[in-house]
């Protein structure tokens, strides 16, 4: 069993606070992602798990087994919470081979010789490093480095394994690859893994569930991937999933228009009460028009169009805010709706998320 | 962050414990005496008192002449530096590549034995050059003596100039090429490049080479014994060392070295001090750490006058005088005329295998370089491990503990190790080859934890931190990872502190005893007996040894790195 209860834990730096009151619990055998931008404490809450750090209040708990407690002083050291840890900079002994790099978990437990070898090379067989057991990291790609730290992390079958960013260095294939062996990993083993990472892609493909963190270190919202991308609790988790357009709607009686016009809103109504709001929505909801119905959506003009292949991707200035809206190719060129810069438009919006009061618009230009 | 010192209690601490200890019996006790002597006076602290001192002609003289060899030193020593790094870096010389390897040479012969091959040479009555201008040219007097300022500067040069070499050529080496050659298509001349672009660039190297050769000079012993003290030209180590060995360590000399101790350790720290400053300002992004191709100048012309005047450098002061010293060791006696009936090897077999006095000065050398060297290894490798990775408390004061054998001349160690550990304190040390050892230790600690820290700083946390995860306790992964990871540069320390105790002098002087002679020591005092065949047969040999331990160890570090 390796259920993980945090409560209420915090820790400073120098002063700066890096997690306050951040509570936190893991099931047994699920994958959980914190997801949040650089700096939000996630590594510092994965190395407080991992006993690297102390934390200044509460306890945490591994499997029922308090091994941190800030009121008590205990401190169990990191060599006996019993948990697999890979870091984003691979950490893979340079003088070792490969096979050595792996078999050192079962040398330090001292595992008899027979076991030794025929666990270390069973997991350098999992995560697909057969027949390279003899080679040194110095001779290995990142991607291999990688593996064999994960390797390192999986031979003393840990019942908890603590990842930090570890496919940041990777290319984005290699990145997509690995993604999935650690999913196939995690069900194959039964284990229980945390996930650190800002990478929201990873997050939402990789978890059972995921807890978004702010800059802050402030918890914004637990939940599973597609509950959190679907319904996301604050525009802040609405941003950190993906490219977020916002437009900001105001309510006058009955009549909603779009920011300071006079425009009229056009899409789904807003499910909050309040004058001022904001509608936020991805490029991927927006379906463009020609300019000929007002019903279609609403009025925009086309600032710059880019053709990237599969897709178009165009960014249109709608009553003064600047949105982006991405189309599939095909469709654009089934329906004629390729756009030059300066054509006039309509928007129509397929899905948005209401939020109360006026979000600036983060619309990359 | 004294927190994550608390999982790792037990090994931590006693780490800690330890570098602490080391670095306060070794260097701070014996530094701490020093200026408790010098300003602590029948029991109450007094500064009239070293003034007093200061104001004594031998000792402003003393400070004087250090002050004016070191400037003149430095002043020539980075000329001939600079232009020698540009032209094996920057120019068209043949043979540049030799070159710059010769250029180096001159590092690893010791001052003293080139001093005392000119002074064979060059000595106003004796030395056979000004002899031959006097004996066959018939000239009134000596060509040049020796025996004089201009002397000891030339020959310091001679033997510190690389300082402000390696520093050049290497910043000529690493600087992008591409400024220099978009100031060309700007329209600039090579001149307004060199003197706008290429010298201001290279100036912090320039400046910090030639404070090293400044803090070298004004500590440095062995020149300045050999040619000074016939005409009564003393700096502050030699007037150290001849207060400590002439009377016979009454109070008043003892104090009277103290204060020019304290005055040397001053200067020397506020060398260091203007030399950090002007490498962290002068830490350009433009000088990146890979190798580029420089643009070169064509000398035309000039190519082979140039590739001479090289040769010609290198024949002064690399093989005129080692021919000589080999030479001179093989006199029946010293004055006779190099004939094939005046050479013999006797000389050479009676110091290596019947004089006790140089076969024990031999042995004394090679086991004192061999015992410092690793202990000094390894207590650097614990303490330099402490201050680049651990978190505890008080690493402040062993960070500062830790500088200090950097700026610490050796005759001022060796003056230190003699007040802590000659039975004031319950440890008598004197005469016995262990207070040269301690003084060792404390000499060549600097160059450890800068061989170690640099490749502890290679070794990422994680790779400590993945091993803890693994389940490896702090000293496991110390044993496991830590140490297999800096061997090659405890290696490189162990070379380090090896060689230079080889052939130490200025620290041993002052410590040896009758039975504890090192090779220096030996060298000089049979100088100074007038015994200078045997001298220079002894200095012979510790050439060969010397040059015999640097292939050696390049044979070492080039087997490990195509390996």
């Amino acid at each position: 069993m390796a259920d993980v209860r945090i409560e209420g834990i915090s820790k400073q730096y120098a002063g700066r606070s890096i997690l306050s009151g951040l509570s936190l619990s893991l099931d047994d055998g699920e994958c959980f992602t914190l997801l949040g931008p650089s700096g939000c404490g996630k590594t510092v809450l994965l190395r407080l798990l991992a006993g690297f750090e102390t934390p200044d209040s509460s306890s945490i708990a591994i499997g029922g087994k308090v091994v941190a407690n800030a009121a008590t002083g205990l401190l169990i050291p990191p060599d006996q919470r019993g948990l697999g840890v890979v870091f984003q900079d691979y950490a893979v002994w340079p003088h070792m081979n490969v096979f050595d790099n792996v078999a050192y978990p079962l040398k330090l437990a001292k595992t008899d010789s027979a076991a030794l070898r025929e666990r270390t090379l069973r997991t350098v067989g999992l995560v697909g490093l057969d027949g390279l057991e003899a080679r040194m990291p110095s001779q290995l790609s990142g991607g291999q480095q990688q593996r064999v730290a994960l390797a390192c992390a999986l031979v003393s079958e840990p019942h908890l394994l603590l990842l930090d960013e570890p496919l940041n260095n990777l290319d984005a294939n290699l990145r997509e690859e690995m993604r999935f062996e650690i999913k196939a990993l995690q069900r194959k083993l039964g284990i229980t893994i945390l996930y650190a990472t800002h990478d929201q892609e990873i997050a939402l493909g990789i978890s059972d569930r995921l807890a978004v963190i702010d800059e802050h270190g402030a918890l914004r919202q637990i939940g599973a991937p597609e509950e959190v991308y679907e319904h996301p609790g604050d525009d802040f988790v609405f941003r950190f999933l993906g490219i977020a357009n916002f437009l900001p709607v105001r309510r006058d009686g009955e009549s909603l228009y779009i920011g300071g016009s006079m425009a009229a809103w056009v899409g789904p109504p807003p499910d909050k009460a309040g004058v001022q709001l904001s509608a936020g929505f991805r490029p991927s909801d927006v379906l463009l028009y020609r300019d000929r119905n007002e019903h279609d959506g609403l009025p925009g003009i086309v600032r710059r169009a880019s053709f990237l292949g599969a897709q178009v991707d165009y960014l249109i200035d709608i009553a003064g805010t600047l949105i982006r809206a991405a189309l599939p190719s095909h469709e654009c060129l089934a329906r004629q709706l390729l756009f030059v810069q300066g054509d006039r438009c309509r928007a129509g919006l397929t899905s948005v998320q209401w939020f109360a009061g006026d979000i600036v618009a983060s619309t990359q230009a | 962050m004294s927190s994550r010192s608390d999982s790792r209690f037990g090994t931590s601490q006693l780490l800690f414990g330890l570098s602490v200890a080391i670095l306060v019996i070794v260097v701070a006790v014996p530094m701490l005496l020093i200026f408790f002597n010098a300003f602590w006076v029948d029991g109450h602290f007094n500064v009239l008192d070293v003034v007093k001192i200061l104001r004594q002609p031998e000792t402003y003289k003393a400070l004087g002449n250090s002050l004016v060899l070191s400037v003149g030193v430095t002043f020539t020593g980075t000329i001939v530096g600079t232009f020698f790094a540009w032209l094996v870096t920057r120019t068209d010389l043949p043979f540049k590549k030799t070159m710059k390897l010769l250029f180096l040479v001159p590092f690893m012969l010791p001052a003293f034995i080139g001093a005392l091959a000119w002074k064979m040479l060059l000595s106003p009555r004796a030395g056979y050059i000004n002899r031959f201008f006097i004996d066959v040219l018939g000239f009134d007097g000596p060509l040049f003596n020796i025996y004089s300022y201009a002397g000891i500067i030339l020959v310091e040069t001679m033997y510190l100039f690389p300082f402000v070499f390696i520093q050049v050529s290497g910043a000529l080496e690493r600087m992008d090429p591409t400024l220099e050659e978009s100031a060309r298509i700007s329209g600039a001349d090579l001149l307004t490049i060199t003197r706008k672009i290429t010298i201001p660039l290279v100036m912090p190297s320039i400046l910090s080479g030639a404070l090293l050769i400044m803090l070298y000079s004004m500590a440095h012993f062995g020149t300045v014994a050999v040619l000074g003290i016939e005409t009564g030209i003393y700096n502050i180590p030699t007037l150290i060392y001849e207060k400590i060995h002439q009377s016979a360590g009454s109070f008043d000399s003892i104090r009277t070295a103290t204060v020019l101790a304290t005055v040397l350790v001053i200067t020397a720290a506020l060398i260091l001090w203007l030399q950090n400053r002007i490498l962290d300002k002068g830490r350009y992004q433009i000088i990146a750490g890979k190798s580029f191709r420089p643009t070169e100048l064509k000398l035309r012309g000039l190519r082979v006058p140039l590739l001479m005047l090289c040769l010609v450098y290198i024949g002064f002061t690399i093989v005129l005088p080692t021919v000589t010293i080999f030479m001179v060791g093989g006199l029946k006696t010293y004055g006779l005329p190099f004939t094939i009936e005046n050479l013999t090897l006797t000389n050479y077999r009676y110091i290596l295998f019947e004089w006790d006095l140089t076969r024990d000065a031999i042995w004394n050398s090679i086991s004192l370089g061999l015992t410092s060297a690793l202990i000094t290894m390894f207590a650097g490798v614990i303490i330099a491990y402490v201050i680049v990775k651990m978190k505890v408390r008080g690493k402040g004061l062993l960070e500062f503990l830790g500088m200090l054998p950097f700026s610490v001349p050796g005759s001022v160690i060796a003056l230190g190790v003699i007040l802590a550990w000659s039975g004031k304190y319950g440890i008598n040390l004197y005469n016995t080859v262990w207070i040269i050892l301690v003084a060792y230790i404390a000499r060549y600690m600097a160059f450890s934890l800068k061989a170690n820290s640099a490749a502890l700083e290679q070794v990422h946390d994680s790779l400590v931190e993945a091993a803890r995860a693994s389940g490896a306790t702090m000293w496991q992964a110390l044993k496991g990872i830590v140490i297999p990871l800096v061997r090659p540069g405890m290696v490189a320390a162990f070379f380090l502190i090896f060689l230079p105790a080889l052939r130490e002098l200025t620290v041993s002087v002052l410590l040896y005893g009758p039975t504890t002679r090192t090779i220096g020591v030996a060298i000089y005092t049979l100088n100074e007996d007038g015994e200078t065949v045997y001298s220079a047969a002894l200095a012979g040999i510790a050439l060969i040894i010397i040059v015999l331990g640097e292939v050696l160890i390049k044979r070492l570090v080039t087997g490990k790195n195509s390996a």
